[in-house]
């Protein structure tokens, strides 16, 4: 069944809308990640113009994070004055990425700038991650382990300000937990996602937030960035498509129900690993492209005159 | 003078015979993008009129152009930097149509002079117009090659020669299959009846192509009210990602 998405100007299969806001679903579930990583791309793939995509994501990304978040309030794994002093560093960090776009955008290149960005941090993060769950499964999977409990005292937690996290079961400076939000906001801005793939790992080896934690703080924390990013996108790019929104988000919601489901099944090593290897599979694809030949060398962009 | 005089001979002559005119009907003069819009085919046809009996050694041939809004274009093209892919050279094509079909009765450059093609506009290659693209880079009619073979292979420019049936020098049909992705606007259908090449009469109609119902409404919500539309939005994921999650809930129990 194919249906004309009216600001996209394209007509696409419903069903594969679905099963695609689906599966980015059930991703963001279970990694907390928004998963606009992920979709954005695919969306190209499926001949969406990039800048309707992108605005159209950051709708999704809202809906899914919402019904994960839920799921997450549920089971008490939010952490939510870590969470809203996130979101305070992440706000400042966004405003300041729109300025270095516009500026990227004046030089020119600026899709070569996001795709290095891409291929760096996905690179980077899911790099780390990986190999450090990967010792962590190992050790967990030898008998006489006996768990190391993490260094108590890390450099972050000398500095002043210090607040009280009880469901972390932290009690850190504020400083460090401001500057992760207004990093991760400054990235989201610039590659254009929701940055959970960024804040998930920096609240685990950063801020020692434990992982069941994480998921639902990160959640919640994209929940805002998305819809600050909507709204933008609706009023100055007018590339929000309501239709393919809405055909995403009801694959995407029902998703991230079920990923959540499977996220405590899991444990929190193997979660980790999961996260990685998609990281460095999606960081693989985009330094392919920009490494191997393109089959087409020309692209076209047209605009009405007024 | 005498070469002045022979134009203007020329000029007048079709008017002054009136031999032959079209008359023209369409299957539909718009086109209504709903919901379920996957393309659409337009049947193109009509009648020679003539007050005389038709030259008997020269064939009459029709050459139909069907052209969308006319957009500007910026073609871009990738090399290799530092090993890797970038844009690398941009042409901007001031004048190009979003859609553009052009269907003859015999080849182009048979049915229609150079001549003539110059003065209707009627190839693809004279209905985009690429002035000062050549300034742009020194490899420029590449770049205008790659916007031709790009556009035919996505369905918004088709040359389509031959494609139309023309029955005992009178009557002609051709139909035009228009992609999903069509630009909204209007759409000018031009019929030429020509002779060697030359054009023996012209005729034009337009074409509505537009959104209706829901489309309509959701795409000049986004345009005009974008505030609203984008508030709209949230409320809308807001609300789904809630009942998903109390679904979900009520599963469990």
């Amino acid at each position: 069944m194919t249906i004309y998405l009216p600001v996209a100007e394209v007509s696409v299969n419903a069903f594969l809308l679905l099963g695609l806001g689906g599966i980015v679903g059930i991703l963001s579930g279970m990694f907390g990640v928004g998963g606009g990583f992920l979709l954005t791309p695919l969306l190209f793939f499926i001949g969406i113009p990039p800048a309707v995509a992108v605005g159209t994501q950051a709708n999704q990304i809202v809906a899914s994070s919402f019904s994960g978040v839920l799921a997450h309030f549920k089971r008490k794994t939010v952490d939510l004055k870590m969470g809203w002093v996130l979101l305070a560093g992440g706000l400042v960090g966004a405003a300041i990425g729109v300025k270095i776009f516009e500026m990227l955008t004046e030089i020119g290149q600026v899709d070569l700038m996001v795709q290095l960005c891409y291929v760096l941090f996905l690179g980077v993060i899911g790099a780390l991650m990986f190999v450090e769950s990967l010792n962590a499964l190992l050790r967990s999977k030898r008998k006489d382990y006996v768990p190391r409990k993490r260094p108590e005292k890390g450099w972050v937690h000398t500095w002043p300000l210090k607040m009280k996290f009880r469901t972390s079961g932290l009690y850190i400076s504020a400083i460090p937990v401001v500057l992760v939000g207004a990093f991760v906001g400054v990235l989201s801005a610039v590659m254009g996602v929701g940055g959970g793939f960024i804040m998930v790992p920096a609240m685990i080896y950063l801020l020692h937030m434990p992982t069941k934690v994480v998921v639902g703080t990160s959640l919640f924390q994209i929940i805002f960035v998305a819809a600050f990013t909507t709204i933008m996108h609706a009023t100055t790019n007018y590339t929000v498509d309501a239709v393919l929104a809405v055909l995403l988000l009801i694959g995407g919601v029902i998703g991230a129900q079920i990923g959540s489901a499977i996220a405590v099944r899991l444990k929190a090593e193997q979660l980790r690993i999961l996260l990685a290897g998609m990281v460095l599979i999606v960081c693989f694809k985009i330094a392919l492209d920009l490494l191997l030949t393109p089959s087409e060398l020309y692209s076209i962009a047209s605009e009405i005159p007024h | 003078m005498t070469r002045l005089a022979a134009l203007l001979i020329l000029l007048v002559l079709p008017s002054v015979a009136g031999a032959e005119r079209v008359v023209l009907g369409l299957s539909q003069d718009e086109v209504a993008i709903t919901a379920t819009f996957d393309g659409s085919s337009i049947l193109i046809f009509g009648a020679v009129q003539r007050d005389a009996p038709p030259p008997s050694d020269q064939p009459l041939d029709v050459v139909i152009a069907v052209e969308g809004p006319k957009e500007t274009v910026t073609v871009r093209k990738k090399a290799r930097r530092f090993g890797i892919w970038v844009n690398s050279g941009a042409v901007e094509i001031d004048v190009a149509p979003s859609f553009y079909a052009v269907a003859t009765t015999r080849p182009l450059d048979t049915a229609l002079s150079q001549t003539e093609d110059l003065r209707y506009r009627i190839s693809l290659d004279r209905a985009i117009q690429a002035i000062g693209a050549a300034e742009e880079a020194s490899d420029a009619p590449s770049y205008l090659e790659a916007l031709k073979r790009l556009r035919i292979a996505d369905g918004r420019y088709m040359i389509r020669e031959g494609a139309v049936a023309l029955d005992e020098e009178t009557l002609f049909r051709t139909s035009i299959r228009m992609p999903a992705n069509l630009t909204v606007g209007n759409y000018t259908a031009r019929i030429f009846l020509t002779r060697s090449g030359r054009v023996v009469d012209e005729y034009q109609t337009v074409i509505s192509v537009h959104k209706v119902g829901l489309e309509r409404w959701v795409f000049s919500l986004a345009q005009e009210q974008p505030l609203i539309y984008g508030g709209l939005s949230l409320i809308i994921a807001i609300a789904a990602g809630w009942a998903a999650s109390a679904a979900f809930a009520m599963l469990r129990r």
